[in-house]
């Protein structure tokens, strides 16, 4: 294992040692982990807080700012963080107007998420909570888990939270936010496995000639190993199948090729190009795009596209102000 | 040998239940590479580690108050799915143990059969699906029918330790549909279960226990 760290066990902490040098606007909570607006928003109106395990970096602490979240709760890596963490969130952020807790669909985020919400709710904080589950890689069955939360997370946790920003109430939050994840897809793929600090060796391994198909972002293994493609045959197996299970035509997408940790801008907008040029010729309209490293899986090299169904409204909200560490526009 | 538990001997149980998971935590990791996340042994670890050290600064007289703290203990420090399964486990065998300073042989199978009702009511699994379910419940089965034929408590225990480990084993060849495993599909088949791995270690340890005098 090469990795820039000290100690295994350090990394967490001393990475949010690091988001607060690097991050003045932004105040962390080392004791519980939880990174938090330096300035908190005003009275009244509903804060927003998400988490998970960490090693999906920026996603959540880097989208924590006006226009986004309120806090993100750092679980270890690839861990949900613990119910007491985001109890100490929701009552900190809290302004009075409720709080939204963005789940991404694995069974102990979800779990942990749900005692923090029965916490929270016996200090009297009113709580909602959104699940996202885009991940068209996992067959949806009321047998299984379900469909994982992945890609469409980020699109949401910024059209979401500028709907909490122009002061809607948290039923009104809660409504754009089940908008959002109804009409979001995610498809992702692997050219390599990733390597879990506290591991020390990669979680899976892949033959050079292979990639992963329909990996999620935790280094679990995908439902296919196949021969290694072309970039234009890869962009086929993404969208092909997140196409199969929405009609994306007669409405503008928001489309994003986010990298999994491990490979170069130059790859991901090559990989874009190829994505764009099947949208266009399968009449999918895309209004807005977002191109980079938004929801990693550690050094995973691969990529992985979520297109989100909108519309006006979710377009507005996409368009309004945004400043994260990891998006900033409109200001 | 006797046939109850004091606090002193449960406390031995979950100081035991800590050494054999610090001892089996790369295969428990390894376990969880192939069909999960690569973190269970880790997080067990962690957690058990927490429980060890809050008893080494002092535990409670009370079954209830002990099995509460560990409970808390691991739902704040585990994480993952298996921070509020186990801790819901504990909080549970608590509740129904009661304020009272040991535990019969009946009162212990009652008081783990109500933590498994929590883990089912917390996690939704059913037999079958792949989970430590598939571990803890032939395991209590196990006690509670070598009890009710008179075994003694060390039996019983034995008995629960086997058909746990049988449990544990025969998740192999089962397609997962709970938690992160559940996303491969029929690649889940052909491994161990990483939670009714700890689940048995768990069970064992209680057998380990109550057979020293």
């Amino acid at each position: 294992m090469k990795k820039l760290i000290n100690a295994p066990e350090d990394v967490l902490i001393e990475s949010l040692r690091g988001v607060q040098a690097a991050h003045p606007e932004l105040r962390v909570d080392f004791d519980n982990r939880v990174i938090y607006r330096g300035t908190p928003k005003a009275d009244g109106k509903v804060a927003l807080i998400s988490g998970g395990g960490s090693g999906h970096e920026p996603l959540h602490g880097g989208f924590v700012g006006l226009g986004m979240l309120d806090a993100a709760c750092a679980g270890e890596v690839f861990t949900s963080p613990t119910p007491d963490q985001m109890q100490a969130a929701t009552l900190e952020v809290n302004r009075g107007a409720g709080v939204l807790h963005i789940v991404k669909n694995y069974t102990g985020d979800v779990m942990n998420f749900e005692m923090a919400a029965e916490l929270a709710a016996a200090d009297g904080v009113e709580v909602a909570t959104v699940v996202t589950d885009d991940d068209v890689a996992v067959q949806d069955s009321t047998w299984t888990a379900g469909r994982r939360g992945v890609g469409v997370t980020v699109l949401l946790e910024k059209i979401v939270g500028a709907a909490a920003e122009e002061g809607r109430d948290l039923a009104a939050v809660k409504a754009v936010a089940e908008k959002v994840e109804a009409g979001g897809r995610s498809m992702g793929m692997a050219l390599t496995s990733c390597t879990v600090p506290a591991a020390g060796k990669p979680t899976f391994d892949l033959p050079d000639d292979q990639m992963e198909i329909g990996i999620g972002i935790h280094g679990e293994p995908g439902r296919h190993r196949v021969p290694l493609a072309p970039a234009s045959e890869i962009a086929e197996q993404l969208v092909e199948p997140i196409l199969a299970d929405l009609d994306f035509t007669g409405a503008p997408a928001i489309v994003m090729l986010n990298g999994m940790g491990g490979s170069p801008l130059i790859e991901l907008y090559l990989m874009y190009g190829e994505v764009a040029r099947i949208l266009e010729a399968k009449g999918v309209q895309v209004a807005r795009s977002l191109v980079g490293n938004y929801i990693t899986s550690l050094d995973m090299a691969g990529c992985s596209v979520t297109l989100l169904r909108a519309d006006d409204e979710l377009l507005g909200l996409w368009d309004a102000p945004v400043s994260t560490p990891g998006l900033r526009w409109g200001l | 040998m006797s046939d109850t538990l004091t606090i002193d001997r449960l406390i031995e149980w979950l100081r035991a239940f800590d050494a054999e998971i610090a001892q089996q935590r790369s295969w428990l990791t390894e376990l969880d590479s192939a069909i999960g996340d690569a973190d269970h042994g880790a997080n067990m670890a962690r957690g058990m580690d927490a429980v060890v050290a809050k008893l080494d600064a002092g535990h409670p007289e009370t079954v209830d108050e002990l099995f509460k703290a560990v409970g808390m203990t691991l739902v704040g420090s585990v994480g993952g799915a298996s921070g509020p399964l186990y801790g819901t486990f504990f909080l549970r065998m608590g509740m129904a143990a009661g304020a009272v300073p040991s535990l019969d042989g009946a009162a212990l199978a009652a008081a783990l059969r109500a933590g498994l009702d929590g883990i089912v009511a917390r996690g939704k699994a059913e037999a079958g699906d792949k989970t430590m379910f598939d571990a803890l419940a032939p395991g209590l089965d196990a006690l509670d029918a070598a009890l009710a034929s008179g075994s003694s408590l060390a039996d019983a225990a034995r008995a629960a330790a086997d058909a746990a480990l049988a449990g544990r084993d025969a998740t192999e060849s089962l397609v997962a549909r709970k938690g992160r495993a559940s996303y491969l599909g029929e690649r889940s088949a052909g491994h161990l279960d990483p939670g009714a791995a700890s689940s048995a270690i768990m069970l064992e340890t209680l057998a380990g226990t109550v057979s020293r005098t």
